[in-house]
């Protein structure tokens, strides 16, 4: 599977190198590179099944609950998106199945899913796992993460018509999905106030320890991105968003802040407990790790705000006599200031992911930064027991 | 056919919803869950590779066997 994964990605990637696409956005691969990757996510959805029948213990974790939705779910969503028919069997290209607004609706009902069910629910599993796990408190409510999880699955579903404000998309059908997506406020501060409260009586770690501080900045994060979005999918809202980098800005705060430090959070504890190491190599660099990239996030996302709206805000001037005020050139000039902060932002992103691989290195190596035993007496001792 | 489809979504389809998260809810707030979902909860925390830790309540099941 993991070999499978791999091969997918390679024959996605080498595909948009040679301009083979169906233009569909995060659905760019092609029919034959489609059928593979079912083949492998079936694969996958079958060992995460198997792992979860032949389990000991009679109730299953709220955290498996959202991995089964997240493969479930993709899988449904990359079948029915790339449902086309080749030209012919030796030919790269194929026409969908849908056309016109239809083809848009699927495409988006697909698109906006993909964020929902994989890049949401997979890492709430994550969450549900990694947070409890690290502050060694169980989580703060498990009736309502049963609430939000089902609530979550059953509302993400419908959000996806937001995407089609001001199109041929009929009008009621916008309004369903602008009114789904504010409805996801509910679950997604649910989830947000239960990670985040877990550590109730456990806030001393935030201090101590800052793998666990990570995780809640994710949440954070987490929280942030989805009290923007019902925001953005407001018709309003979306005739100034849509288009413009204000989108580009939510779905980095999304991606790298709540999806990105979710996953870092994981990896501290996971190298730590695979190779059955007492401690990391250095908490000191997880500290750099994390406030160089919390800043890179934030100079990513308040440059892209600010080009954005800016974006936005000439687009839709008009002139006195009627003329739009602006040729499109100069929108994209005044976003070279925005542009270099923007570029400053995630090189910094960048550089602290380095410094968590280089900190993970050792740590896998079974080395330990000897100064940091002396002057602080183990951080980490408190959250020690890994495994 | 459209019209036929918009007017069950509309009624029916509210209602099956309505109903679902009522399950949900009478699901995650049945007192007799209590018990069952505080032991869930803790599941995350159990250890099932280091014996000799002092065992809290959640391994009194099922840990031994693993």
């Amino acid at each position: 599977m993991f070999w499978g994964y791999q091969l997918f990605i390679v024959i996605a990637a080498t595909g948009y190198l040679a301009g083979i696409t169906q233009s569909k956005e995060y659905a760019e691969p092609e029919w034959y590179t489609d059928l593979w990757l079912t083949i492998v996510w079936v694969a996958y959805l079958l060992v995460f099944l198997g792992t979860i029948w032949k389990r000991k213990e009679p109730h299953i974790y709220v955290a498996n609950w959202f991995y089964l939705a997240f493969i479930l779910t993709i899988a449904v969503l990359h079948i029915t998106n790339n449902l086309a028919m080749p030209v012919s069997l030796t030919s790269v290209k194929s026409y969908s199945l849908f056309a016109g607004v239809q083809d848009a609706l699927t495409q988006w009902w697909y698109g906006h899913n993909a964020v929902g069910f994989f890049l949401t629910a997979g890492f709430l599993g994550i969450m549900y796992y990694f947070v409890p796990k690290r502050a060694e408190r169980p989580v703060y409510s498990y009736r309502l993460s049963i609430v939000h999880f089902w609530s979550l699955i059953f509302i993400y579903i419908w959000a996806g018509p937001h995407h089609l404000h001001y199109t041929a998309l009929p009008e009621w059908a916008q309004t369903l999905g602008m009114t789904f997506s504010i409805m996801l406020w509910m679950p997604s501060w649910g989830g947000m106030i239960n990670g985040l409260m877990t550590l109730s009586g456990a806030w001393d770690k935030l201090r101590t320890d800052p793998v666990i501080r990570m995780l809640v900045v994710s949440v954070a994060f987490y929280g942030m991105s989805t009290f923007e979005g019902p925001v953005m999918s407001v018709r309003a809202v979306n005739s100034l968003s849509h288009y413009t980098d204000w989108t580009i800005g939510h779905v980095h705060s999304g991606a790298l802040g709540w999806v990105g430090f979710v996953s870092f959070g994981a990896m501290y504890c996971l190298t730590q407990w695979l190779w059955k190491r007492p401690r990391l190599y250095s908490f000191a660099l997880v500290e750099w790790h994390f406030w160089i990239s919390t800043l890179g996030i934030l100079l990513y996302i308040t440059s892209m705000w600010t080009s954005g709206i800016m974006q936005g805000l000439m687009w839709r001037s008009y002139t006195d006599l009627g003329f739009l005020e602006f040729s499109f050139v100069e929108t994209v000039a005044r976003m070279h200031i925005p542009y270099i902060i923007r570029a400053v932002g995630g090189a910094m992103y960048l550089v602290g992911a380095l410094i968590m691989i280089y900190n993970l290195y050792r740590t896998a190596r079974g080395d330990v930064r000897v100064a940091e035993l002396k002057d602080q007496p183990a951080p980490a001792a408190a959250t020690v027991p890994a495994r | 056919m459209y019209e036929r489809l918009a007017a069950f979504a509309q009624s029916w389809g509210l209602l099956l919803f309505v109903l679902a998260f009522v399950l949900v809810l009478i699901y995650a707030l049945l007192p007799s869950n209590r018990e069952t979902f505080r032991k869930a909860a803790r599941l995350p925390l159990g250890d099932d590779e280091r014996p000799g830790d002092p065992q809290d309540e959640t391994h009194d099941r099922g840990d031994r066997t693993r």
